[in-house]
């Protein structure tokens, strides 16, 4: 082999109760084309936050072109050679393209000059791009050419690009993949991060995995199987529990051809998602955070209206309705989100049990708020749920994220609900907690309620559902029976690699 | 009635002298909104700067002085805002309403031996032949040199703004914050150096009040211009120029109202009275009907966060 551009040894970053990164080494050569796969928190993204000079290791060393490498800003980074594109756009609306490219540069020519250099590359690499449009008027893969240009004026020696595709369109993709050969050509080396195998598997000539913040493999992607892969970044021990073929009762919630655009700038639309759920049936939906997560569990709860005709609550049509107006009829929802959407930080837990409570607990009698009713039934989710507090008037933010987290479920949980909708239940929550929050979620489906549980967690959707089905850029695959079930497939639905060629318009 | 009382060469002179406090004032606070800040200090830091440059003018007998004092006064308030918003994180729109009522408070105390006390004149200064120019000498050539530095001001923000990188990275800044950071800039530095520049213009406008428009100190005597120089910002879509022009269109109808109250008009003196506030927000607003915007970090804390 070559001498590496840049080799990592032994890099570490500890956050508190986590580390990030735990002694991890590697190698890129000029050229190559290096790949970063992971799921979400297995320390990626730290991992290029220190080689770009955001973070600082607290152990271990790099070394770049055969001299010692430590960027204390990224300016150094950038003036050794170092650029990346970011998962979330490093950009300014209000500016034009050619003030985005002088923002990331150290030494940027005038601005007539930089135009033409624009140009230029754009046109080298196939990316066009008018330097003088404002960058807020720009699509995303527009955006996204933006911030490779600005790194391209700087030759960079090494490109590191946090999952670049999770905003593009397949046509936009392909451009993209052209564009980093032609430079990987040239001499230049890339990181790529993602998780998507398939396009590790197309574009990438090597790749390191990791997990929990280890290096748990190396392999190179064109001979490794998906699978292969896939059990890596997931963890072997996926363990699939039986699940009994038994007979669910009636369609509780039905989701007919929903479309959504996206709420904000940077959410993700819903396209086209169909779901059939009974009671009596855990449904687990996977996938990785970002592809539509929030936005479906939004559409669900009420936050956001549907279109009609599009959501059917035991056969009624409920897409117009508000959340309390739903909460009325059995839905109920627990985002993702603890402090700020599922519990009011500032409030105690007794106001928190009020918040969602109310209406289906009977806290409230024309218009008056039964207090000690409430405080009654905070303390019915402390005791039952075991949530760690002196006491129900404890502020939501005085609790740690796992307590928190089996109060706002536990809340839901004890309202019961006809259906209950949950995102992430278990994040962050300790072992012990995560399976109490799990069995809950059984118990109500045993006892004929249905559930819909979103999570990253592949082993809790695994453990706990009877169907499952991923998200991916804000569509929803076919549900598949988690029977049988093989991690290659999980792996193939949670890229998308099928799906896809029908999907875009 | 006697409309030939108003005699239209005073009125446009004095209009140049009565826009000033608010000219200045505006122009420091667009600096700071332009980096994403929104300081609802600046009545407090006028205030504070009027006493501090009256105070130093009258001790030292040079009015220059007087301006450099209230610069460094009105900055020196400023930090303070910038220590509760940048540092301790706290609420701009509190931290600033508190400025504002601080500066208020503490100028009353410092110039409790000011009150009555006459100031050194500040000398216009001398264009020589130019001034004797029928009209045009006396409209625009007998004036103060804080009056020109006004102008300056504006064009120098104007083309820091467009034609520096200073001015780019100030616009990134206020534009967001967070993806500022990721490329390596000091926002809590950068936006800390642009809030004492709105500081100190802020604190200079005010000493123009109390050196140069009234010539002595009252307490409160700035009468909410720091408002008016606030909203003029914003119906001013942040633009230098147009802050310009919205501080010599209110600072004209207040003259021009002023001289209407003289000659007798026969319109009740609280229409006159708001007549300045109204017609500088309705022009304003017609146009700020482009679609220019406020920064889009404005007002929203930053906290670097890894």
């Amino acid at each position: 082999m070559t001498t590496p551009l840049i080799r990592l040894d032994g890099l570490t970053k500890a956050y508190p109760g986590v580390r990030a990164n735990d002694d991890v080494s590697l190698e890129i050569a000029p050229s190559e084309i290096h790949a970063l796969l992971g799921e979400n928190g297995a320390g990626k993204s730290t991992l290029v936050k220190m080689i770009y000079g955001l973070v600082k290791p607290d152990s271990g060393n790099m070394t770049l072109a055969g001299a010692a490498y430590d960027p204390q800003e990224p300016r150094a980074a950038r003036a050794a050679g170092v650029a990346m594109v970011f998962q979330h756009f490093s950009l300014f609306d209000a500016l034009s393209v050619a003030e985005n490219v002088a923002l990331g540069m150290e030494d940027p020519p005038a601005m007539r000059d930089l135009s033409q250099r624009i140009k230029d590359v754009s046109e080298t690499y196939g990316l066009p791009l008018n330097p003088s449009r404002r960058v807020g008027d720009l699509s995303a893969g527009e955006r996204q050419r933006v911030e490779i240009i600005r790194c391209l004026l700087q030759d960079p020696k090494l490109l590191i690009m946090d999952e670049p595709t999770s905003v593009l369109t397949p046509q936009e993709v392909e451009i993209l993949f052209q564009t980093l050969r032609k430079l990987s050509a040239e001499g230049t080396a890339i990181l790529y991060i993602s998780h998507k195998l398939e396009e590790i598997r197309t574009l990438c000539n090597s790749a390191t995995i990791l997990r929990g913040g280890k290096v748990v493999g190396k392999c190179n992607p064109r001979d490794a199987t998906a699978r292969e892969m896939a059990e890596l970044m997931v963890g072997k021990g996926l363990s699939v529990p039986a699940r009994s073929g038994k007979s669910h009762g009636l369609v509780a919630l039905e989701l007919e051809r929903l479309s959504m655009p996206a709420p904000s700038n940077f959410g993700m639309p819903l396209r086209d998602i169909s779901l059939q759920v009974r009671s009596g049936e855990v449904m687990g939906i996977g996938g990785v955070a970002g592809n539509g997560q929030d936005e479906l569990l939004q559409a669900l709860s009420g936050e956001t209206r549907a279109p009609g005709k599009r959501i059917w609550l035991f056969g009624e049509d409920i897409g117009a309705r508000g959340p309390r107006s739903r909460r009325a009829k059995g839905l109920l929802c627990a985002p993702e989100e603890r402090l700020g959407h599922a519990a009011a930080p500032n409030m105690t837990l007794t106001e928190n049990a009020m918040l969602t409570g109310s209406l289906r607990r009977g806290l409230e009698r024309n218009g008056f708020l039964d207090w000690r009713a409430a405080r009654n039934f905070a303390e019915e989710i402390i005791a039952r749920f075991d949530v760690r507090t002196p006491g129900p008037n404890n502020a939501a933010r005085a609790l740690s994220g796992g307590n928190l987290q089996k109060f706002v479920v536990g809340r839901e949980v004890l309202q019961d609900p006809k259906v209950l909708v949950v995102n992430q239940p278990t994040w962050g929550v300790d072992a012990a907690a995560a399976a109490a929050i799990r069995q809950a979620l059984l118990d109500l489906a045993a006892a004929g309620g249905t559930v819909i549980v979103i999570s990253q967690d592949l082993d809790e959707l695994m453990e706990i559902s009877d169907r499952f089905a991923a998200l991916n850029e804000g569509r929803l695959s076919d549900p598949r029976d988690t029977a049988g079930l093989t991690i290659e497939e999980i792996g193939l639905m949670l890229g998308g690699a099928h799906g896809m060629e029908v999907a875009h318009v | 009635m006697d409309l030939s009382a108003i005699n239209p060469v005073l009125l446009l002179a004095a209009l140049l002298a009565a826009a000033t406090p608010i000219l200045l004032a505006a122009t420091g606070e667009l600096i700071a909104e332009k980096a994403g800040v929104l300081n609802l200090g600046v009545e407090g830091m006028m205030i504070t700067g009027a006493i501090c440059g009256f105070a130093t003018a009258v001790e030292t007998g040079s009015p220059l002085l007087g301006f450099a004092a209230a610069a460094v006064g009105g900055a020196a308030l400023s930090l303070l805002f910038a220590f509760l918003t940048q540092v301790a994180l706290a609420n701009q729109v509190a931290s600033g309403l508190a400025l504002t009522l601080f500066g208020l408070g503490l100028s009353a105390l410092l110039g409790q031996s000011y009150v009555g006390v006459k100031p050194p004149r500040m000398e216009d200064v001398n264009f020589g032949p130019l001034a004797d120019i029928p009209l045009i000498g006396r409209i625009f050539f007998q004036h103060d040199l804080v009056l020109y530095l006004g102008v300056v001001l504006v064009a120098s923000v104007w083309a820091f703004l467009k034609y520096t990188r200073s001015g780019l990275i100030l616009k990134a800044v206020g534009e967001n914050h967070d993806a500022a950071h990721a490329l390596g800039y000091k926002v809590v530095r950068i936006r800390t150096l642009a809030i004492m520049f709105g500081g100190a213009c802020a604190g200079a406008g005010g000493a123009y009040i109390s050196l140069v428009r009234v010539p002595q100190w009252t307490e409160g005597m700035t009468a909410g211009v720091g408002w008016i120089a606030l909203a003029l910002v914003v119906f001013a879509s942040w633009k230098p120029w147009r802050v310009l022009l919205g501080a010599y269109l209110f600072g004209g109808i207040t003259q021009l109202q002023l001289n209407l109250q003289g000659a007798g008009v026969a319109i009740p003196v609280e229409y006159l009275a708001m007549s300045p506030y109204i017609i500088t927000i309705v022009v304003l607003v017609l146009l700020s009907a482009d679609k220019a915007q406020a920064p889009a970090s404005l007002g929203r804390t930053f906290h670097a966060s890894q």
